[in-house]
């Protein structure tokens, strides 16, 4: 039923669109991890117009489908005389679109950290920065890995939005690929465990890491 | 910036995309509806831990919730019509993938609700005289309910945001006939996709305030 030919026949193309994908999900990870970073400082920070975008931004985006992000930059990008290719629009809107999640995770980290804690660093006569940095932030590190470890996987599974326009990736090479064999059974079979390849050992990982950090308490 | 929001949200324009709304709406209720009661036939097999089936069913839970979303349905829509040799609507398979992912994150949820339950409470119940059955049904299951909320609406507003990816097999859901709209004219692409994602805002946002109110009230 698996005709396994494909996958020897056409590793290239297998190979191109995997390594796309990776390539996709790793710029957009680092993206959504800078942007969730900064928008999660705006919503925790005292100066109430950048809490009002903070949470507007949040609450927007996470409740939207991530193809209305890619197809703002998509189909937007000409409309501002701005000619994005699929790979890039695609990557910058995943990016923005996970920020929304990992701004979320990190707001809810610190928070969770009790305030008296805040309270004792800046009692001991640290600064606010050195009570984030040595305080506040260590703890809120172990609360906030596992749902990013979660938006990681996410991400690379959301990638597939790539193969919608044309963004080069396993979806986009799938489809050339069966546009030659027509045995769209198998073409997509071997997409699906390059896709496990990819996620499977990560949520491994994440969950190996959460135990690890449990433990650590 | 060219945007031209009469002319995308004219009313021929705008009974099209609700039309997709409408599309979109039927999607979601199915999925939602057959997945929740595939997950929690996935959940009590897997919480009773009966040999062989229940390792399967890690296997398979696993596999599914590791694919992405999009792969299931285009999948759904060309591979299995090929190989069982059967004819499936657009909409037929968007539900059907649907239901098979989500009943394999939806059953992630209903486990750890159930694993969240001490299991003195089930030997507390086996011990006063009902049976196993019983003890879930009257014990453990309306404890694991109120803990289930709050993570279910979240997944059933994900659910909702995933229809979506229906557009790939070309199902004239909500993003599709928003597509479609934006296509005549350039002018068309922003007040067209911001007018889509203002709908999908406004249902999944009242969803998750309901979540709130209802996490309130259950105090969880």
């Amino acid at each position: 039923m698996i005709d396994f030919t494909i996958l020897t026949d056409h590793f290239q193309e297998y190979m191109d669109g995997f390594l796309t994908t990776i390539e996709s999900s790793a710029l957009a990870l680092l993206g959504c991890l800078i942007l969730g970073t900064i928008i999660a400082v705006f919503r925790i920070s005292p100066i109430k117009p950048l809490r009002w975008f903070g949470t507007a931004y949040v609450e927007f985006l996470r409740n939207i489908p991530v193809l209305i992000t890619v197809f703002l930059f998509y189909a937007g990008g000409p409309v501002l005389h701005l000619n994005l290719s699929g790979f890039a629009s695609g990557t910058i809107g995943l990016a923005v679109y996970t920020s929304a999640f990992v701004a979320e995770a990190i707001r809810a980290g610190i928070n969770a950290v009790p305030k008296g804690q805040m309270e004792a660093g800046r009692s001991s006569g640290l600064s606010y920065i050195q009570t984030m940095r040595y305080i506040v932030l260590p703890q809120a590190f172990k609360i906030v890995i596992p749902p990013i470890g979660n938006q990681c996987i996410n991400l690379i599974k959301n990638s597939a939005t790539l193969g919608a326009v044309a963004g080069l990736d396993l979806m986009y090479q799938a489809d050339i690929i069966n546009s030659e064999t027509f045995d769209v059974f198998s073409t997509y079979i071997f997409v699906g465990i390059f896709y496990l390849v990819l996620t499977i050992p990560l949520s491994l990982l994440f969950s190996y890491i959460e135990r690890r950090l449990n433990r650590a308490y | 910036m060219d945007m031209d929001f009469a002319g995308a949200l004219s009313p021929a324009n705008l009974k099209y995309m609700m039309h997709g709304l409408g599309v979109t709406l039927e999607v979601a209720v199915w999925s939602i509806v057959l997945s929740f009661l595939l997950a929690n036939l996935i959940a009590v097999l897997r919480y009773a831990r009966i040999p062989v089936l229940s390792q399967i069913l890690f296997v398979f839970v696993e596999i599914v919730r590791n694919l992405p979303l999009l792969l299931i349905i285009f999948f759904m829509f060309f591979a299995v019509p090929d190989v069982l040799k059967i004819n499936i609507t657009p909409i037929q398979a968007a539900i059907a993938a649907l239901t098979i992912f989500e009943s394999a994150m939806i059953s992630e949820i209903i486990r750890g609700g159930l694993n969240s339950i001490p299991k003195g409470q089930i030997e507390a119940g086996r011990s006063s005289g009902l049976t196993y059955v019983q003890t879930l049904r009257y014990i453990v299951l309306p404890q694991a309910l109120r803990k289930m909320v709050p993570p279910l609406v979240s997944q059933f507003i994900s659910l909702l945001k995933d229809t979506s990816l229906a557009i790939i097999i070309s199902l004239e859901e909500l993003l599709r006939t928003t597509q479609i709209v934006y296509s005549q004219k350039m002018s068309y692409v922003f007040p067209a996709l911001i007018f889509a994602a203002l709908v999908y805002f406004v249902i999944n946002y009242s969803l998750s305030l309901v979540a709130g109110r209802l996490e309130k009230r259950f105090n969880v």
